[in-house]
């Protein structure tokens, strides 16, 4: 008969807008600014810099090695790195800026990074005013400290935090031997900071 | 021209209505026939699409499509770039469907380069893939009903699925569109504890949703009355204009790239591949419908037989990659079609030459054929039913 598919079609809608007052599966938005959907652990958005301890700007893990910049696919990162009074290279950025308004998210310059000194924050209520020079994110605004970064991402964290503490175990005992055999034992990593500088592990 | 002469012509044959002899012998337009710019800003062009159609009364007697205004120079920065950059870059093609375009893209490197995929990593190519089938003609379906002018309830209740995988990709790759998820030789990260259990989960309670539409439309009145007929392609000149994926198998024709290349391991999997009869837009509809079940069939034995292991090639080198000289072309069966990438390398870590096969883009050459005739209402239907991303016509 004529009617039977529209009628069937609008019963269809009467119980999804019946279900809409009591079934969950039926009603799933949330009223955002109020509340929120929680976000997976895996969430990116924009990426950020890691430092260690509470200074900034010396505890950050970058060493200003390029390897993002080049990678980056939108090309969005710009890096100087410092240099000492003779002008040699010091394994640390001058400058660190990425413009997140070209940033396209891919998490590349994570996945390159050799010193797990970039990562990707999860934060995405970032409206400004300024159109560029607001988007323009210097060396100050990305550095963020680790307890930031595990708070965010705990299990990547903790796995990161794992490979450096590793990586340095690994080190130390690569420099011991070659100390003389009596003091090896009794020297202290503090004396030794003239191996390169790996990323430091809080305790 | 006068009324009497045009009574029996619109009567008689308004399907193979033509310019009369004095238009074309001018090449313009006397003021019988009405051109008309639809696009690009048009809200059933589906993106910044625009047709150039030639209106008798509503019936169209011709009509271009002009495409462009979303032109990226996404094959140039390719050759410009390291093959790894290229990935989140495939990404914003069809941009549906990212986990697709990474696979594609990923697989043309695996053969340049010769890198093996684990098992666990085919399995979860498999299972991103097939989660992209379903969300892709879910919406794709809920946009085609907007444009028969359903205003907007399949749409809300499509996208109130398509949510549901966004949500899964989301906890998998940090993204919910943008998933530069796959990488040479297998997948980037491993899948979150409880990932496969909320993936079986959307997987047990799709088919509700499919009946829920199904009985919603597939049987209204209205629907059969404005898509039945519509838009019919015929079965060999879908063939000649190169036609893949759904729009190629509602015009009755058996090819399915997951059955004819066996790329992955797809023939693991017992589905079967729907084909339609008619070939025209109701056939599309119903097409999509059937092949969301079948994605079903593949994803349920997925999900429960993925093995433990590694999810990457640990020889793959993912940064500098460097294939030896040679050329590689790479095809899946993306929802949209046959999406492939032929890659030509020099030795160097970008390729000398990179190039992508867009189905949206040769779907789309066949509009004119199967629209002529037609009214303006149902080219919107019939540009509905092919299934375009703007982001991969214009790449």
């Amino acid at each position: 008969m004529l009617g039977t598919g529209i009628i069937k079609g609008l019963v269809e809608t009467a119980r999804n807008f019946t279900g809409s007052y009591h079934d969950p599966a039926r009603l799933t938005t949330v009223q955002y600014p109020e509340e929120k959907h929680p976000l997976p652990e895996n969430a990116r958005n924009f990426p950020f810099l890691v430092h260690d301890g509470d200074d900034p700007e010396k505890g950050l893990r970058c060493v200003a090695c390029l390897i993002c910049e080049k990678e980056c696919p939108p090309q969005c990162i710009y890096i100087v790195a410092e240099r000492d009074e003779k002008g040699k290279v010091i394994r640390h950025p001058k400058l660190f800026d990425i413009d997140i308004s070209v940033c396209m998210s891919c998490q590349i310059c994570l996945e390159v990074c050799p010193f797990d000194a970039i990562k990707m924050d999860t934060e995405f209520e970032l409206s400004k005013h300024g159109r560029f020079e607001d988007l323009l994110l210097h060396k100050q605004q990305l550095a963020k400290s680790n307890d930031y970064y595990r708070q965010i991402h705990p299990t990547e964290a903790a796995e990161v935090d794992a490979r450096l503490a590793e990586a340095k175990a690994k080190q130390t005992a690569k420099v011991t031997p070659a100390k003389p055999v009596g003091q090896a034992s009794s020297l202290s990593q503090s004396q030794s900071p003239a191996a390169p500088p790996a990323p430091a592990v809080p305790a | 021209m006068n009324s009497d002469s045009l009574g029996p012509a619109l009567a008689d044959t308004p399907a193979k209505f033509q310019l009369t002899p004095k238009d074309s012998d001018t090449g313009e337009l006397d003021g019988d026939l009405l051109e008309v710019s639809m696009g690009p800003h048009h809200p059933s062009t589906h993106g910044v699409f625009r047709m150039d159609v030639v209106l008798d009364g509503e019936r169209i007697v011709k009509l271009k499509p002009v495409f462009g205004y979303l032109h990226r120079n996404h094959e140039k920065i390719a050759e410009g770039t390291s093959y790894l950059a290229s990935i989140p870059y495939t990404d914003r093609l069809d941009y549906f469907n990212s986990m697709t375009n990474n696979w594609a893209y990923c697989l043309s490197v695996e053969k340049l380069a010769g890198l093996q995929v684990p098992e666990r990593a085919e399995y979860i190519r498999v299972i991103t893939a097939e989660l992209s089938r379903l969300q892709n003609h879910a919406s794709l379906l809920g946009f085609l009903m907007h444009d028969m002018g359903t205003m907007g309830t399949p749409l809300m209740y499509a996208f109130r699925e398509r949510e549901k995988i966004l949500d899964l990709f989301e906890s998998l790759s940090g993204s919910r569109m943008m998933c530069n998820y796959h990488r040479f030789g297998g997948c980037r990260v491993d899948l979150p504890p409880g990932w496969l259990d909320a993936a079986k989960k959307v997987v047990t309670e799709f088919p509700r949703f499919l009946d829920e539409f199904e009985n919603l439309l597939t049987t209204n009145e209205i629907v059969m009355a404005r898509s039945q007929g519509v838009g019919v392609l015929p079965k060999e000149l879908a063939v000649n204009a190169s036609v893949t994926g759904p729009m190629l198998r509602a015009s009755g024709v058996n090819y399915d790239i997951r059955k004819v290349d066996c790329y992955g391991i797809y023939e693991r999997f017992p589905f079967r591949v729907p084909l339609g009869d008619h070939g025209d837009v109701y056939d599309r509809y119903m097409l999509r419908i059937l092949e969301m079940r079948e994605s079903l069939k593949i994803l349920e034995p997925a999900l429960r037989d993925i093995p433990d292991g590694p999810i990457v090639d640990p020889k793959a080198k993912q940064r500098g990659l460097k294939p030896k000289p040679g050329e590689a072309y790479g095809r899946i069966e993306a929802p949209k079609g046959e999406l492939g990438f032929y890659l030509i390398s020099d030795g160097s870590t970008n390729p000398y030459r990179y190039r992508v096969r867009p189905p949206s883009l040769i779907n789309l050459t066949i509009l004119e054929d199967m629209c002529l005739g037609h009214t303006v209402a149902d080219a919107v239907i019939v540009l509905g039913s092919v299934d375009i991303v703007l982001g991969e016509v214009d790449r």
